[in-house]
């Protein structure tokens, strides 16, 4: 108890929003791998000259992301730091069972900021792949630890990555919800919205600075815009009937929303502020969770032919084009963000599960071993879907990479987590 | 000992009550509706001063208070559906028939209709489905001449079952429609 009260007051002196972090402790997303890749790339992160001066070492959290995606297996090489600049001995490197090394120095960079250099070398070539190098305040030590880890990543892979980003989620326990934005590793939740009632649905603006979402807090659903840094947030769709599903136009002004004003669930278009409502798309059926593809498609939800099923519509109007065939329950769609493929949801056999489909060859292949899937999302990477499911009776995320082959575990200690939603990259 | 705890417990509350400037919404405080307003017979401080009220031109047992009054039909609220279907069974005919004429007998009462489903399957085509569920109500009491103006049909979708376990006798009480009347929504 004494030492959660410190934690809270250590914490309290840079600003508000971390206190309420503190107190959010015990609701902390704690994230597991529960699948690895097949082949995963052996690397160390030798530790840093002078990081013992941060508050935590940052090569901790480098590791820990490099480890989490699933593609790397850590290498150890003990305590003794590896400066930036110094020469590095690729024998023993090599020796270790290290293919790449990332070495670094923290150093005082005047006005109580820091300086990291990093390097990262390619110990079977013998050569260096690059550096970076940045400056940091000293409680910035996660950031900094993650903006590497994207760099080692990006250059070991060949893809950016997405250590550096946030994800949504609403989080449940009993009869209260929250809306949570988290690091991606779980760490910083802290909390947009909370209500005694239902929220659903939340969906990242493209620039990373407002969450569109559905509450149930005035008995219906309603669709709200919310800026995240003020906490200030607009009535986006508040029609006669229901009002749900938003979905971001890649430009950032417009949302694709679903509405019953006119009668069945049907897809609209609507500016961010509320006006300019346009209809999208028209059925006999029910028309839902459209997802706006990045070559101005739009894909959606309907049971207009009789079952649900996931069709294609352009943004601007036209004919709609049915995209899955197989069995008699396809939902929730969410193209990859290069347009190339589509997640969904198919109930196979009464399990619900997380399915991929190639837009271009047109083979699909289940991706999950769980059976109540909801809700999947891309990472901005592509690499990674994000989702909800349950586990013993409880609701937690899970994550499994497009291969199938990495999955990961997100869960809170008391309470069930939903409605996941993975964050842009940001724009520094 | 004892009192470092105290001291340091009572500082971090007022650094927490401190703290104004997070960003965090509370839909409680942001003036969305208040969960339960009353409506019906009011009490004051005095004993025996409880008023009923009687809708004047209306046939006794049902005004107002029948709606909350457990012997009155009109206090049955719920339409059960079966699985995947939006049809309202002829068991609740009598349900609707009281509810029409309720609203009918009273123009200035609003009705809001929510339509629920189980908790199979995806939130926003369930949202969907509860809105047929909701629908077909709406369109029972429309039916029976009560005007557009006086219902809003909305859905509630899988978020607020009534039965909270993967049963099939859970996920039948969960697949209804809900009336509500105004002052309770």
């Amino acid at each position: 108890m004494n030492e959660r009260i410190l934690t809270v007051l250590r914490s309290a002196v840079p600003g508000c929003a971390l206190v309420l972090a503190s107190a959010a402790a015990q609701a902390q997303l704690a994230i597991e791998i529960t699948g690895a890749g097949a082949n995963r790339m052996p690397v160390a992160v030798a530790a840093f000259e002078g990081e013992n001066a941060l508050p935590r070492a940052v090569t901790d959290i480098i590791r820990a992301d490099l480890e989490r995606s699933g593609l790397f297996k850590m290498v150890e090489l003990g305590p003794s730091p590896m400066g930036a600049n110094a020469p590095v001995d690729y024998g023993r490197i090599r020796s270790r069972g290290a293919d790449a090394v990332a070495v670094g120095t923290v150093s005082p960079g005047g006005g109580g900021r820091y300086q990291v250099q990093v390097q990262l070398h390619d110990s079977q070539k013998q050569v260096s792949l690059g550096g970076q190098a940045m400056t940091m305040a000293p409680n910035q030590y996660r950031a900094t630890g993650h903006r590497i880890a994207d760099f080692i990543y990006e250059k070991l892979t060949g893809e950016p990555g997405v250590f550096s980003t946030r994800i949504a989620y609403v989080l449940k326990v009993g009869s209260r919800y929250e809306l949570q934005i988290a690091d991606a590793d779980g760490s910083n939740a802290q909390t947009a919205l909370a209500s005694k009632e239902p929220i659903i649905s939340p969906a990242w603006s493209p620039d990373g600075t407002r969450l569109a979402y559905v509450s149930f807090e005035s008995k219906k659903p309603v669709v709200y815009v919310h800026s995240l840094a003020t906490g200030q947030r607009n009535v986006a769709a508040n029609f006669k009937g229901s009002n749900s599903a938003p979905a971001w136009a890649p430009d950032g002004r417009r949302l694709a929303v679903v509405l019953t004003k006119d009668g069945q669930s049907q897809l609209y278009s609507v500016n961010a502020d509320g006006s300019g409502v346009q209809r999208l798309a028209s059925s006999a059926g029910i028309d839902t969770e459209p997802s706006w593809s990045i070559d101005g498609m739009i894909y959606f939800t309907s049971d207009r032919g009789g079952s649900p099923q996931i069709y294609r519509v352009s943004a601007g109007g036209g004919t709609a084009e049915r995209v899955t065939f197989e069995g008699s329950y396809n939902v929730s769609p969410r193209p990859s963000p290069d347009g190339k493929s589509l997640v969904y949801v198919s109930r196979n056999g009464g399990r619900f599960q997380i399915t991929m489909l190639d837009l271009a060859s047109r083979q699909t292949q289940i991706l999950t071993d769980t059976s109540k899937d909801e809700s999947p999302s891309f990472a901005p990477n592509g690499r990674m879907i994000l989702y909800a499911t349950e586990t013993g009776g409880r609701g937690v995320l899970a994550a499994v990479s497009a291969d199938g082959r990495v999955k990961q575990r997100l869960s809170v200690q008391s309470g069930d987590v939903r409605e996941p939603a993975w964050g842009p990259q940001p724009r520094n | 000992m004892k009192f470092a705890r105290l001291t340091l417990s009572l500082i971090a509350v007022g650094l927490l009550a401190a703290c104004s400037s997070a960003p965090k919404t509370d839909a409680d405080q942001a003036g969305a509706a208040v969960e339960e307003r009353s409506s019906g017979a009011s009490t004051s401080g005095i004993d025996n001063s409880r008023v009923v009220p009687v809708d004047a031109g209306s046939a006794s047992g049902t005004g107002i208070a029948a709606l909350k009054d457990p012997k009155s039909i009109l206090s049955k609220r719920s339409v059960l559906f079966d699985y995947d279907s939006y049809v309202i069974k002829s068991e609740y005919q009598a349900l609707i028939e009281a509810h029409a004429k309720f609203l009918l007998a009273n123009p200035k009462m609003k009705m809001l209709i929510q339509g629920n489903t189980d908790e199979r399957g995806s939130r926003e085509y369930n949202l969907a489905l509860g809105q047929k569920r909701a629908d077909a109500v709406k369109k029972a009491l429309s039916l029976l001449g009560v005007p557009e103006a006086q219902l809003e049909s909305v859905s509630l979708g899988e978020e607020k079952p009534s039965c909270g376990e993967s049963t099939e006798s859970c996920w039948a009480a969960n697949r209804r429609g809900d009336m509500l009347y105004s002052g309770e929504f």
